[in-house]
């Protein structure tokens, strides 16, 4: 074999200062239950696991296991979300809460969402949030529509990551609109990466043949027939769509076939035609 | 003066201080007076779980537990960390 040497953990996500050898980033939600979570998780390799801050439960079940026991923030980087906040005031308020919980760690994941239906997010209100949370010294990345005027304002609002939608959170539909993330992946300079819509493993090969740094999901695995399985096919597909953007892929050449075989020496009957 | 107060099955009998009346995660509670936020978590058996409070909107800092004390009319949020992705 004469292939190159892969030199372990070059190619790597920088993500506010700190290196990742995963490009795919999960969520925590909609399992069976805690023991399904961790098995996917594992499964998945992610090193940035979103989890969402909620009111405790008093008086109920006091001796639950708790989602971080099950991972812990000494093995993963934990990105508390905002999911459910519609105004910027509750997702800063949230965040502040998720700071304390996890011992001043300052990486988030901001979303603030426009419309119960569609999850679609409310692009004001994230800006608003995010110009707060990046002044008191949060490490923000940014769920945000695939607009990529709005993709650049986060950025120079001081976004550590951007995270365009490829389609509605949860919805499986995958990547509607591959040109304008290519905008926004050409234009910034921050890590873009694709959150929310991706169904099956093509759509995060296709997301991430783009050119975007890494992808976010979590229905799509955990809503799989088989999530565990479905995590490793999500890892794998994340690696191949890496490989495949840094090797370069060949020219799109429409209506123009070449053939891979030498035209030279073929046999030949008298009947044959020129094909 | 005397006050008996029920709290969780409970009944406290204390001198001098009225009780306290405050809302815990939207739920409104009556507590013994004077209350640290230390014995606040105690009472909701919350002890040693990881979560975070906030005070009327404010982060109340877990290192401030012990020697912070609650006020009657406090609305008071504890969360934690659950399953959630987008």
């Amino acid at each position: 074999m004469n292939a190159p040497e892969r030199i372990e953990g070059s190619d790597t996500l920088v993500v506010a200062g700190r290196s990742y050898r995963s490009r795919l980033l999960v969520g925590t939600g909609k399992y069976r239950d805690f023991d399904e979570t961790r098995r996917a998780i594992e499964a998945s390799g992610a090193e940035i696991v979103t989890v969402a801050i909620r009111r405790t439960n008093i008086g109920q079940n006091a001796g639950e296991p708790n989602l971080l026991d099950v991972l812990p923030p000494s093995r993963f980087t934990i990105l508390p979300n905002t999911a459910g906040c519609y105004t910027a005031q509750d997702a800063v308020r949230t965040l502040r809460l998720a700071r304390e919980l996890l011992d001043g760690h300052s990486l988030v994941k901001l979303e603030v969402l426009g419309d119960a239906d569609t999850l679609f997010p409310n692009m004001p209100e994230t800006l608003s949030a995010a110009k707060t949370l990046v002044a008191e010294g949060f490490q923000v990345m940014a769920y945000c529509s695939d607009d990529p005027i709005l993709a650049r304002q986060l950025e120079e609002i001081g976004c550590v990551a951007v995270m365009p939608l490829a389609s509605l959170i949860g919805s499986g539909m995958g990547i509607l609109n591959p040109w304008n993330l290519q905008i926004i992946i050409d234009r910034l300079e921050v890590p873009v990466l694709v959150d929310a819509g991706i169904g099956t493993a093509s759509d995060a090969a296709i997301a991430m043949e783009l050119g975007c740094d890494g992808v976010l999901m979590n229905t799509a695995i955990a809503k799989a027939n088989d999530p565990v399985r479905m995590a490793n096919a999500m890892k794998l597909a994340v690696e191949a769509g890496r490989e495949s953007y840094l090797a370069g892929r060949m020219p799109r050449k429409p209506y123009q076939a070449s053939a891979s075989s030498p035209t030279e020496g073929l046999i030949k009957s008298a009947t044959s035609r020129r094909g | 003066m005397r006050i008996d107060c029920l709290a969780r099955g409970r009944v406290y009998n204390f001198h001098m201080t009225a009780p306290i009346r405050i809302t815990v995660n939207g739920a409104p509670r009556e507590l013994p007076a004077p209350l640290t936020f230390a014995q606040l978590i105690d009472e909701l058996s919350l002890a040693g779980r990881r979560l975070a409070v906030e005070r009327n909107g404010e982060i109340v800092p877990r290192s401030t537990f012990g020697d912070t004390r609650l006020a009657d009319g406090d609305r008071i949020e504890v969360v934690m960390a659950v399953g959630g992705g987008e």
